[in-house]
C-alpha cells in the first residue's frame, strides 16, 4: 500500500509542478502590469493603476483591440454557421467524395501558417491585385477556423441518438421545423464551444494578420512591434491581463450556464 | 452514395412530399465550407508550387518556367557534404530539430499529467482542464514575451539570482538560442499535447487495467503492455499537433531566438517582406512543406511498425 | 397477393439496395385495418428497414407503399399517417414529458387547452399520471418506453410503426409491456406494426407475423400457422425446435406421402397442398414435444424409428432426449411431458438403450429441399 502511495504523492508533485511551469510565466504579465516601472525587470518597485489608466488613453492600441474584435467576431459567425452546416453533412449524409472531403477540411489543421499566410498573400497580392485589409485577414482566419469548428460540432452531433431527429420528423415537423426544435437546442453546447474557440483563434492570431492586414492593424500586429518598443510595454501588459481575467470569468460563467441549462442528461461533453 | 434513392427522381423543390437526394443534400450543405477551403487553400498552394518555378527580376515576376529556385536549393543542401551546410539546409535541419526536441519535450512533459488527470482525479476533472486551459487565453505574442522576461539580460532568473548573491553578472546563455526557443515552444503547446493524450487515456475502460493485474501483470508492466499502447492514438495525435506547426514557427524564434535560433519561417518571411524574392519564398515554402510531410511519414512509419511488432507479443 | 378492401398497408414488390446489398427483396403483402402485425427474423434479416421504409425514414429503391390506399412515394415521414416508437425511444433530453408528448401536436392546429387535455389523457393512458414535469433521464426503461408510445399515439396515426420497443426492458417488464400493448391496440384499434427478433414475443402479440431472413419475406401466417405448419426448413427452423430429416419420396398416396428417411425407413407425411412427385428429395419436420419415446414396438399406424438415447436433462416440467437413430444423420431431440415423477419414466436413468421414437402421421411437416 505504502508503494501505490509514494507513486500517487510522485505524480501529484508532478502535476503541481507543471501547473505552476503553466503558470508563472502567464501570472507574470498581471504581476508586471501592476508593477510602478517602465521597464519589466526586478526588483518590483511599487504599486500602481497608472497602466491601466494610460490603456484608455492609447488610441492606436484601442483601435487595434476593436478591428481584433471585429473580426474574431465576424469569423466566429461565419466559421461556427459554416461549420455548422459541414458538420451536418458529414454526419447525416451520404455523399460522393465525402471522406476525401472531409480530409481537404481539416488539411488547413497540418499545413504552417507561415505557407497559408505566403501563398495566400502571393495570391492576393501578386496574381490578384486584391488590396489587403481586414477583410483578407478574416477570409484567412475563417480557413483555419472553419476546421475547429466542424470537429467540436461533429463531436456534439454524433453525441446524440439519430433517432431524435427521426422522431421529430415523425410528429409531423418539416426538415427546418425538427432542426430548429430538435437539433439545435441539442447541439447548442456545441455552437457556444466553437464560437469561443473560434474567436480565440483568430483574435490570437498574429502571422496571417502580419501578411494580409495590408495597412491594417490587427492587437496581435500592434502587440508585436510594441515588443521591439520596451517604453511601450507595460500597456500592452495591462490589456492583457485584462483579456485574460475577461475571458476566465467567460469561461466560468459559460460553464456555470450549461450546468444550469441542462442539468446533467449530457454530461458527457465538455 | 450507394444510397442513391432511384426511386426518388426528379426532386421538385414545390411539392413538400418529393425529397431532394441524399447525396444533393449532403454536397449542398458542405460546398460553402469546400468553397472557402478550396478558394483560400488549394488555389493558393497550387499557386505557390507554380510561383516556386518562377523568378524575381527587379519588382516583376518573370512568368518563364525555371528550376533556379530549386537549383540554388540543391547546392545549397549538395554543400552538407563539402564544407559544411549552406544556410537554407542549416535552417531546415535546425528547424526540424527544435521542432523535435520541443515537441519530445511538450510529450514527455504532458503525458504524466495527463496521466494524472485521467486515472488520479476522481471528481472534478473539468476544473482541472480548465485549469489547464487558463494560460492559453493570454496571447500568444504575450506568453513568448513572458518567457522573455524571465530568461533576459535583466530578467527574473537573473535579478533573482543577483539578488541572492549567487551570480555577480547577469548570465547571457539563457536567452537568444535555440535551447530558450525550444523552452518556450513547450511552455506554449502544452495544453495541445495534454489534452488529446488526456482524452485517450480517459476513454480506456478500467477493467482492461483490472484484467491485465488480474493475469499478473505489476504497475509498470501493465502501463507498457496495456494502458500506453491504448493510449497511443491520442500521444501520435498529440505529437504531431505539436510538431507540424512549431517547425514553421515564426513568432517564438523572433522573440527568443536571436540570431543562432533563426528558424525556416523567418527565413520565408523575408524572402517575401524584405528580400522581395517570392519565388526563392515560395521555393522555400514548398521545401519545408516537404521536409515535414517527409519527417510525419518517417515518424507514422516507425510508429507503424513498433505498432505491429508490439502485436505479436 | 392481390390487396383486399380493408388492407391498411400495401406492399408490392418493395425493394431496397444498399449498393450490391439487398437490405429488403422485393417485400410484397397487405396488412390489414386494426390487425396487430409482426415482422420477425434474426438482426440484419431486413425487418427494420422494411419498417422505417414504411415510416419514409428510408427511401425503398423500387416497388410501392400504399398506406390506407395512397401512394407514399418519396413522402417524408412528417406527411405520412404513420408515427414510430423507436428502438432507443428517442425521447427529447431537452424537453420534459409532457412537452415530448405534445410534441407531434404543435404542427397540427389545436389549442392550447386541447393540447393540454390530450396531454393529460395520454399520461393517464400509459399510466404516468403525475410524471409530466419529469425529464427523460429522470424516468425508468419502462417508464421512457411509455412516453414513447403515448407521444405517438397522441398523433393518432392510422398506423403506429414499433421498432423492437421492448428490447431494452428487462424480461419481466417485457412480458408487462407486451400485456398492455396488446390491451392498448384493442382499446385504441389501431394497426400496429411490431419489429422483433423475438420470436415468443412475436406469437404471442400478433394476429399475424411476417418471418423475414436475408431480405426476403419467407411466411406470413399466424402464430399457430407458423408453428404447426411452417412452410420452409429457415422457418421451422427459426421458430421453436425442430427436428429435420432429409430423405426421398418414394411414393403419393392420397392426401399422404411416404418417405424414405433412411435405408429401409419410411415414414408416412401429410400432404397440405405442397406439390410432390414419387422421387424427389424432400425434408420431414417433426417438432420434439410430438415424438414420443418408448420402450415397446407402436402400432404400425403411427411412425416410428428405432433409435439409442444418447444424453437426457431433466427441466422440471419436461425432460429432453437427445437419441440417435442413423450414423450420419444429427441426434433427434424429444421433449417429454414429466407427469409422472421421474423414477417412473421408462427412460429413468441415464444409460443409453434403445428406444421406439414414434408420432403420429400427422404431426409431420413436409418441406420442399
Amino acid at each position: 500500500m505504502s508503494f501505490l502511495r509514494r507513486h500517487t504523492n510522485l505524480l501529484s508533485l508532478f502535476a503541481v509542478l507543471y501547473l505552476l511551469f503553466l503558470y508563472v510565466p502567464v501570472l507574470l504579465l498581471p504581476l508586471f502590469s501592476f508593477n510602478d516601472n517602465i521597464y519589466v525587470t526586478l526588483p518590483l518597485k511599487g504599486f500602481t493603476l497608472k497602466w491601466y489608466e494610460s490603456l484608455a488613453g492609447n488610441s492606436a492600441l484601442l483601435n487595434a483591440l476593436w478591428a481584433s474584435v471585429k473580426v474574431g467576431i465576424g469569423v466566429s459567425i461565419i466559421s461556427t454557421v459554416l461549420g455548422l452546416m459541414a458538420a451536418r453533412a458529414m454526419t447525416r449524409y451520404r455523399f460522393p467524395g465525402r471522406r476525401s472531403i472531409y480530409a481537404l477540411i481539416l488539411l488547413p489543421l497540418v499545413i504552417p501558417y507561415m505557407v497559408i499566410g505566403v501563398s495566400t498573400l502571393v495570391i492576393l497580392r501578386r496574381l490578384l491585385d486584391v488590396e489587403l485589409s481586414l477583410l483578407t485577414v478574416g477570409a484567412s482566419h475563417v480557413l483555419i477556423t472553419v476546421p475547429l469548428s466542424m470537429l467540436v460540432l461533429m463531436a456534439r452531433m454524433e453525441g446524440f441518438d439519430r433517432s431524435l431527429e427521426e422522431a421529430s420528423r415523425d410528429l409531423g415537423d418539416t426538415a427546418w421545423r425538427s432542426f430548429r426544435r430538435v437539433t439545435l437546442p441539442l447541439v447548442m453546447p456545441g455552437i457556444v464551444s466553437s464560437f469561443l474557440l473560434c474567436f480565440i483563434t483568430s483574435f490570437d492570431e498574429y502571422l496571417l494578420a502580419f501578411f494580409l492586414a495590408g495597412s491594417d492593424s490587427t492587437l496581435p500586429i500592434f502587440i508585436f512591434s510594441t515588443l521591439r518598443f520596451p517604453n511601450k510595454i507595460p500597456d500592452v501588459l495591462a490589456l492583457g491581463s485584462l483579456i485574460l481575467m475577461i475571458s476566465i470569468v467567460l469561461v466560468v460563467l459559460a460553464e456555470w450556464l450549461r450546468r444550469r441549462g441542462i442539468s446533467g442528461s449530457d454530461s458527457s461533453v465538455l | 452514395m450507394t444510397a442513391l434513392a432511384s426511386g426518388a427522381t426528379s426532386p421538385t423543390s414545390q411539392d413538400p412530399t418529393r425529397r431532394r437526394p441524399e447525396w444533393l443534400a449532403g454536397l449542398w450543405l458542405i460546398a460553402p465550407t469546400l468553397a472557402i477551403v478550396i478558394g483560400m487553400m488549394l488555389v493558393p498552394l497550387c499557386a505557390i508550387v507554380i510561383v516556386s518555378f518562377w523568378t524575381q527580376t527587379g519588382f516583376d515576376l518573370d512568368t518563364s518556367f525555371t528550376l533556379a529556385n530549386y537549383g540554388l536549393l540543391v547546392d545549397d543542401a549538395l554543400k552538407c557534404f563539402s564544407d559544411g551546410c549552406g544556410l537554407y539546409s542549416t535552417l531546415i535541419i535546425k528547424s526540424l530539430w527544435i521542432s523535435f526536441v520541443a515537441t519530445s519535450a511538450v510529450v514527455l512533459l504532458a503525458y504524466p499529467m495527463a496521466y494524472f488527470m485521467a486515472f488520479r482525479i476522481q471528481r472534478g476533472k473539468l476544473v482541472w482542464i480548465i485549469l489547464l486551459t487558463v494560460p492559453f487565453w493570454t496571447s500568444y505574442l504575450l506568453r513568448v514575451f513572458a518567457w522573455k522576461v524571465i530568461l533576459g539580460f535583466n530578467g527574473v532568473i537573473n535579478s533573482g539570482l543577483k539578488s541572492l548573491g549567487l551570480i555577480e553578472k547577469p548570465l547571457e546563455f539563457l536567452l537568444y538560442n535555440p535551447a530558450s526557443v525550444t523552452i518556450t515552444l513547450a511552455h506554449a503547446w502544452a495544453a495541445y499535447a495534454v489534452l488529446p493524450i488526456y482524452v485517450s487515456l480517459e476513454k480506456i475502460d478500467r477493467s482492461y487495467l483490472e484484467a491485465a493485474t488480474d493475469l499478473g501483470d505489476s504497475r509498470w508492466k501493465r502501463f507498457w503492455r496495456v494502458t500506453f499502447p491504448l493510449s497511443l492514438p491520442g500521444t501520435i495525435a498529440a505529437i504531431l499537433l505539436v510538431f507540424i506547426p512549431t517547425v514553421g514557427d515564426y513568432i517564438t524564434p523572433t522573440l527568443v531566438g536571436g540570431p543562432s535560433g533563426i528558424m525556416i519561417g523567418n527565413s520565408i518571411a523575408t524572402q517575401f517582406i524584405k528580400a522581395n524574392n517570392a519565388p526563392l519564398g515560395a521555393a522555400l515554402s514548398c521545401l519545408m512543406m516537404l521536409a515535414i510531410t517527409l519527417a510525419v511519414c518517417l515518424f507514422l512509419a516507425v510508429i507503424g511498425k513498433k505498432r505491429l511488432k508490439g502485436a505479436d507479443i | 397477393m392481390a390487396s383486399s378492401d380493408n388492407a391498411m398497408i400495401t406492399l408490392s414488390a418493395v425493394t431496397k439496395r444498399f449498393g450490391a446489398f439487398t437490405a429488403v427483396d422485393a417485400a410484397t403483402f397487405d396488412i390489414a385495418a386494426g390487425e396487430f402485425f409482426s415482422l420477425l427474423g434474426p438482426s440484419g434479416c431486413g425487418k427494420t428497414t422494411l419498417l422505417r421504409m414504411i415510416g419514409g425514414f428510408e427511401q425503398q429503391t423500387s416497388g410501392e407503399i400504399l398506406i390506407d390506399g395512397e401512394a407514399m412515394g418519396t413522402r417524408p415521414p412528417n406527411h405520412r399517417p404513420t408515427n414510430m416508437v423507436f428502438q432507443s425511444y428517442a425521447i427529447f433530453p431537452h424537453l420534459d414529458v409532457a412537452e415530448n408528448i405534445a410534441y407531434g401536436l404543435a404542427n397540427r392546429p389545436v389549442d392550447k387547452a386541447t393540447v393540454a387535455r390530450k396531454v393529460d389523457a395520454a399520461l393517464e393512458m400509459v399510466r404516468l399520471s403525475g410524471l409530466g414535469k419529469r425529464r427523460a433521464n429522470q424516468l425508468s426503461g419502462g417508464q421512457r418506453q411509455r412516453v414513447a408510445l403515448a407521444r405517438a399515439i397522441v398523433c393518432e396515426p392510422k398506423v403506429l410503426l414499433l421498432d423492437e420497443p421492448l428490447g431494452a426492458l428487462d424480461k419481466k417488464l417485457r412480458e408487462e409491456m407486451q400485456i398492455e400493448l396488446r390491451q392498448l391496440q384493442k382499446s385504441l384499434g389501431i394497426t400496429f406494426i411490431f419489429v422483433t427478433h423475438d420470436q415468443e414475443e412475436a406469437l404471442s402479440l400478433s394476429d399475424r407475423i411476417a418471418v423475414m431472413a436475408r431480405g426476403k419475406v419467407l411466411q406470413i401466417d399466424s402464430a399457430t400457422a407458423l408453428y404447426e405448419r411452417p412452410n420452409c426448413r429457415e422457418v421451422a427452423g427459426f421458430i421453436g425446435n425442430m427436428n429435420f430429416f432429409e430423405g426421398r419420396v418414394v411414393a403419393v398416396e392420397g392426401d399422404q406421402a411416404v418417405m424414405e428417411i433412411g435405408p429401409d425407413i419410411r415414414v408416412r407425411v401429410p400432404l397440405t397442398g405442397q406439390s410432390v412427385t414419387a422421387g424427389g428429395n424432400a425434408i420431414l419436420a417433426v417438432r420434439p414435444e410430438k415424438i414420443d419415446a418408448v420402450v415397446d414396438r407402436p402400432a404400425p399406424s403411427r411412425n416410428a424409428i428405432r433409435a439409442t438415447t444418447r444424453a437426457s436433462s431433466y427441466l422440471g416440467d419436461r425432460s429432453l432426449i437427445l437419441a440417435d437413430w442413423h450414423q450420419e444423420a444429427a441426434p433427434v431431440s424429444v421433449s417429454l411431458q414429466n407427469r409422472h415423477a421421474a423414477a417412473e419414466s421408462p427412460l429413468a436413468g441415464g444409460a443409453a438403450r434403445e428406444i421406439w421414437l414414434t408420432w403420429p402421421v400427422e404431426a409431420g411437416v413436409l418441406l420442399s429441399d
